[in-house]
């Protein structure tokens, strides 16, 4: 009879846990003046991870109450998510399409400044525009062509749709013409492997740029922040905060959306390695 | 009380069946699901398309979805991986189970054992720092991120499952096949090609299908090295692999090209059926 008991036991409590599972967060109600309460969740650019991080790390330091969830799956995953509800903020590190903005708002946090990043090895240090797209396109096959070494050019970009390639083609004029020689799926991928062959060139975030690796010039200026906030650094794009037209963020949400776009954000989006928007 | 024991063998009865049959529904459940979801790209684009078009440009104005590259690109490896694995595998097995003392072979096999619990990103991840400089460096190229790095990287990733499992065929050889044939003026190095091998043979086959298998279902490691550029396999081009391809852009993907990329993982599944059959077919014939 005890055997029983204790498997009766068993299964109860398999019962509890499933139904726990299901329990919902109850939705914070939007008084401000009440402390904030409840889950945030954030789904998308993989770009944009370290300055949500340091966003949300921030924001639940004041808010203890507040969990803020990320889901690094990629700007088209995170638009797709909010479209369907199943995260509260979408991140996209580029601007929504005009399909997208139909039911979707976008809101710039941040300004990633994409550098241009060659081997410490090359002795090039500044390059327009138009050097670069042709570099891309397949046009200048060598380094001498435009005063480097005797060497091949090797061309490392990323996977297609990725929001940095997006951004890169689209600012370089190189919209499915590059005649990339690796795509890789990371930043941290390119920056390896433009880290360890002397004739590669690659493009990646300002903020994950290391000392294996030397960004160049674009047009004479030198991507810092300054010269992204101003524009004059012309490879750059924006991080996007997503959200429902006809749906108002609410409680906790609403709460960490006013505390990112704030005036307060701009030096933890500084620490995370992106630029603020100039205001 | 033994009404108690009763019940309690009739409800573990009923969980151990339901156990048993998780693992079907699983196959059930992600057949029919690839189903649904890869069919109607191929619908969309057409078979011929799909399958021989040798241009893949998901993203483009207008896109085009031809996997043939990625479908040559993965039999390719796999075929390469194997014919310098297999060779490599096979020496090793026969090492291990004739030629090395016990002490030397305890140590090759664990070796063995731990080359087969490192993670597939652990390969990919030193292919990528050592493999694709030295393949530049060794062969004068431009880029060492090619077909040939990853045949390596994938070579040395099926290497555990072809030893282990060929050495347990070379194992289960009767002693008398080999004292016969070494009585009969056979030298060692005759014994083991003229009569082990021949008598192993099933199970060295077995080890080659379980090498396909591995080696084209290998996705993390092979993206690292490859390049992952949609091209026509060559041995020193940058390549994408089938599953490489799914991987890379699943997660930006949308519309067609996310169908088309379930499409592509029907195409790698129906592959990997393929060599499940023949494996079942070789084991078949060996019990017979």
């Amino acid at each position: 009879m005890k055997k029983l008991m204790s498997i009766l036991a068993v299964v109860a409590l398999m019962a509890t846990m499933v139904t726990g599972c299901g329990t919902k967060d109850e939705a914070p109600t939007s008084n401000p003046t009440e402390k904030v309460s409840g889950t945030v969740a954030t789904d998308g650019s993989t770009s944009m991870e370290k300055v949500i991080g340091y966003l949300s790390e921030a924001y639940m330091e004041e808010n203890s109450d507040v969990k803020i969830t990320y889901n690094p799956t990629g700007s088209g995953s995170g638009i797709q998510a909010v479209q369907e509800g199943r995260c509260d903020i979408g991140l996209s590190s580029r601007n929504l399409k005009d399909e997208e903005a139909k039911e979707l708002k976008g809101t710039v946090v941040a300004i990633d400044g994409i550098a241009i990043i060659v081997n410490p090895q090359n002795p090039i240090a500044d390059l327009t525009i138009e050097q670069i797209s042709s570099l891309y396109k397949g046009e200048i096959t060598n380094w001498k062509e435009i005063g480097g070494y005797d060497a091949p050019v090797v061309l490392i970009g990323r996977e297609a749709a990725s929001g940095t390639r997006d951004g890169f083609e689209s600012i370089t004029d190189t919209e499915d013409a590059c005649k990339y020689s690796q795509e890789l799926t990371s930043t941290g991928d390119v920056v390896q492997t433009v880290a360890s062959n002397p004739n590669a060139i690659g493009y990646a975030s300002l903020a994950s740029v290391k000392d294996t690796v030397k960004a160049i010039d674009v047009e004479g200026v030198t991507p810092t922040t300054e010269t992204i906030q101003n524009g004059t650094y012309k490879v750059q794009r924006n991080f996007v905060f997503v959200t429902k037209k006809n749906k108002e963020l609410t409680g906790a949400a609403k709460s960490f959306f006013d505390f990112a776009t704030s005036a307060a954000a701009d030096e933890l989006v500084t620490e995370a390695g992106a630029v603020p928007v100039a205001r | 009380m033994k009404k108690t024991a009763n019940y309690i063998e009739k409800s573990m009865n009923v969980i151990f069946t339901i156990c048993g049959f998780l693992a079907v529904g699983f196959v059930i459940l992600i057949t029919g699901f690839l189903l649904v979801s890869g069919t109607p790209a191929i619908g969309k684009i057409g078979i011929t398309d799909f399958l021989f078009g040798t241009e893949w440009a998901s993203t483009a104005q207008p896109p085009s979805y031809g996997i043939l590259p990625f479908i040559l690109t993965s039999v390719y490896g796999t075929f390469g991986a194997i014919i310098i694995g297999v060779p490599l595998g096979l020496m090793c097995a026969i090492f291990v189970a004739k030629m090395a003392n016990d002490k030397v072979s305890r140590v090759v096999r664990t070796s063995v054992d731990l080359l087969s619990g490192i993670p597939s990103v652990v390969y990919g991840l030193v292919g990528m720092i050592i493999i694709v400089p030295l393949v530049r460096e060794v062969f004068n190229l431009p880029d060492g991120a090619n077909l040939f790095s990853a045949i390596i990287v994938l070579t040395i990733m099926i290497l555990p499952s072809v030893i282990s499992v060929s050495e347990t065929a070379i194992k289960t050889v009767p002693k008398e096949y080999e004292e016969a044939s070494l009585a009969l003026g056979a030298t060692k190095t005759e014994t083991v090609f003229k009569v082990i091998v021949p008598a192993a043979k099933s199970g060295i086959i077995t080890s080659i299908v379980l090498g396909i298998g591995r080696s084209i279902g290998e996705a993390m490691a092979v993206m690292m090295v490859a390049g992952n550029v949609a091209n026509m396999p060559g041995l020193f081009k940058s390549v994408r692999f089938l599953t490489t391809a799914v991987a890379s852009e699943m997660s930006y993907s949308s519309g067609l090209q996310r169908q088309a990329l379930f499409s592509i993982a029907l195409v790698l599944f129906v592959f990997i059926l393929i060599i499940n059959l023949v494996l079942n077919l070789i084991v078949k014939r060996e019990r017979q």
